[in-house]
């Protein structure tokens, strides 16, 4: 049900940012109204200056790009892997009743139960994260690029086969294409466990990265800073699926 | 140019569950003709495209053109569908070009055949419109000139028109007759519009459902030089109403 149309409405979008600032004065009041020990609730003042703190001593900046570059080279590895393989997949019968049980059956085994195996494998270095974040989101990139090749309408095929087209160049030319804006959307929605995943592989073992510093900030009982953590891995996270979206519009004008 | 369509047989499934869709079907069409098959649904006259364009292979039977069996998809067979068979993120022009490009034509003679066709169907202006930003008649003007500028020997139209308006049909009917006027194309028609049929085809073949065949063939010589008076004029009427009562009788007794 609705209970606003939207031309009741003057500025839609303000609502928003007037949702977050309620939580922050709620967040406020609660603090400083002193309910709560300031150990377990830090005031938003305290976390902002935590937060200045840790900016200060380069160590923000430090973790964030720690974390943003495991995600990157793991994402960017699986969606690379995963567009050719949905295709091939997605288009041919045989590919797919070989392979589709397979990964679906991996698609359950959860990403973090993992973690000891690539451990026991890699070690603690940079390797183990990025294959967590790549075997946390491959199958599902992989899977859901497939299903958006099995709806590509068979006219268009058709149509570039009578064209003179043949195999390799319509999967390029027509099928690749016509998928783009379902395989950004996926990539869109898998990024966001990738991001839960580093922070679970830092929680786990590592000298940096946003999780690292939150599990040290609880060894010491700095909930400030764990405060900072999660608020700066949201913004990060809202950043990336803001990005995606923006690319989807700019680059699929088509398909809204 | 000779497409002959040889004592052509379909069946769907296999043994005891296949399904006879079409009966020895043949005929040929030569350089220059516009050839209509008209049925109702279930005739089979979508598959007997299909057949040619190679999309599909006969049960029995040759397809040949040019005196070589037809195995497979070519460009030397265009084809229309009736709708949704537009690129949606290429531009009008992208879409013309498309088949010239997976032909390897270079570009510079690419982008003067775009043009070109883009002229031939009125759509000059149109030329960097998405399709999603073109009527549904101008949408099929743009997927005849894609047919077109591939350069095949024969274009398969599959009810180009079915999914238009009235209006806008009989206006794509004027556009269609001309433009086979004008550039001397081949063109098979499929259609399940007699009065369609009639007014383009100089031959039209009447299929019968269940199992799918031509069951009479009209030689359609009829004066076209003004359509919209063609349309109402006494022969034409009479013509069709003749042909209208032979495809009720053919539904009436597969029924």
């Amino acid at each position: 049900m609705r209970f606003f149309e939207r031309s009741t409405l003057r500025s839609p979008w303000l609502l928003g940012p007037l949702g977050i600032l309620v939580v922050l004065l709620v967040w406020s009041l609660i603090s400083l109204s002193g309910v709560v020990d300031p150990l377990f609730l830090p005031s938003p003042l305290a976390v902002w200056r935590a937060a200045g703190e840790q900016v200060q001593a380069g160590i923000l900046v430090a973790d964030a790009i720690a974390s943003i570059r495991r995600v990157f080279l793991g994402f960017a590895l699986s969606a690379a892997l995963a567009l050719p393989l949905g295709i091939a997949m997605g288009s041919n019968p045989l590919i797919c009743r070989l392979l589709e049980p397979l990964l679906g059956l991996i698609r359950y085994m959860p990403a973090p139960a993992f973690i000891p195996l690539l451990i026991i494998y890699f070690g603690l270095g940079e390797l183990p994260k990025v294959l967590l974040i790549f075997i946390g989101t491959f199958f599902f990139n992989t899977l859901m690029i497939m299903d958006a090749v099995k709806f590509v309408p068979q006219e268009l095929l058709e149509t570039a086969l009578t064209l003179g087209g043949r195999g390799l160049p319509i999967l390029t030319r027509v099928v690749a294409p016509y998928i783009a804006p379902q395989a950004i959307d996926a990539y869109r929605i898998n990024m966001a466990s990738a991001w839960n995943l580093v922070i679970v592989a830092e929680l786990v073992a590592a000298n940096e990265g946003l999780g690292k510093r939150i599990s040290l900030a609880q060894r010491f009982l700095r909930t400030d800073e764990i405060f900072v953590g999660l608020i700066v891995i949201g913004l990060i996270g809202l950043l990336i699926d803001l990005g995606f979206r923006a690319v989807l519009r700019r680059s699929c004008r088509w398909a809204s | 140019m000779h497409l002959s369509v040889n004592g052509v047989s379909k069946s769907f499934g296999d043994g005891r569950q296949a399904k006879l869709v079409l009966d020895d079907i043949s005929f040929s069409i030569k350089s220059g003709e516009f050839v209509a098959l008209v049925g109702s649904s279930g005739s089979g006259k979508s598959t007997v495209m299909r057949l040619i364009a190679g999309l599909e292979r006969p049960s029995a039977g040759v397809i040949a053109l040019d005196g070589k069996s037809v195995h497979g998809p070519g460009s030397d067979r265009g084809m229309v569908f009736q709708k949704y068979s537009l690129y949606p993120w290429m531009t009008a022009a992208q879409n013309v070009a498309f088949g010239m490009s997976l032909q390897g034509l270079p570009r510079a003679l690419v982008r003067e055949r775009t043009a070109y066709f883009l002229e031939v169907v009125g759509l000059q202006d149109a030329a960097r419109r998405l399709p999603k930003e073109l009527s549904g008649g101008m949408q099929q003007r743009v997927a005849i000139a894609r047919a077109l500028a591939a350069d095949p020997k024969v274009v398969l139209l599959d009810e180009p028109f079915g999914a238009l308006d009235l209006q806008i049909r009989e206006s794509m009917q004027e556009f269609l007759y001309q433009l086979w006027q004008r550039s001397g194309l081949t063109a098979l028609l499929i259609t399940h519009d007699l009065e369609e049929a009639l007014l383009l085809a100089q031959r039209v073949h009447i299929m019968a459902p269940r199992p799918g065949r031509i069951v009479r063939t009209v030689e359609a010589d009829l004066d076209r030089s003004n359509l919209a008076h063609l349309r109402v004029s006494p022969p034409f009427l009479e013509l069709r109403e003749e042909l209208v009562t032979t495809l009720r009788n053919l539904d009436a007794a597969a029924s």
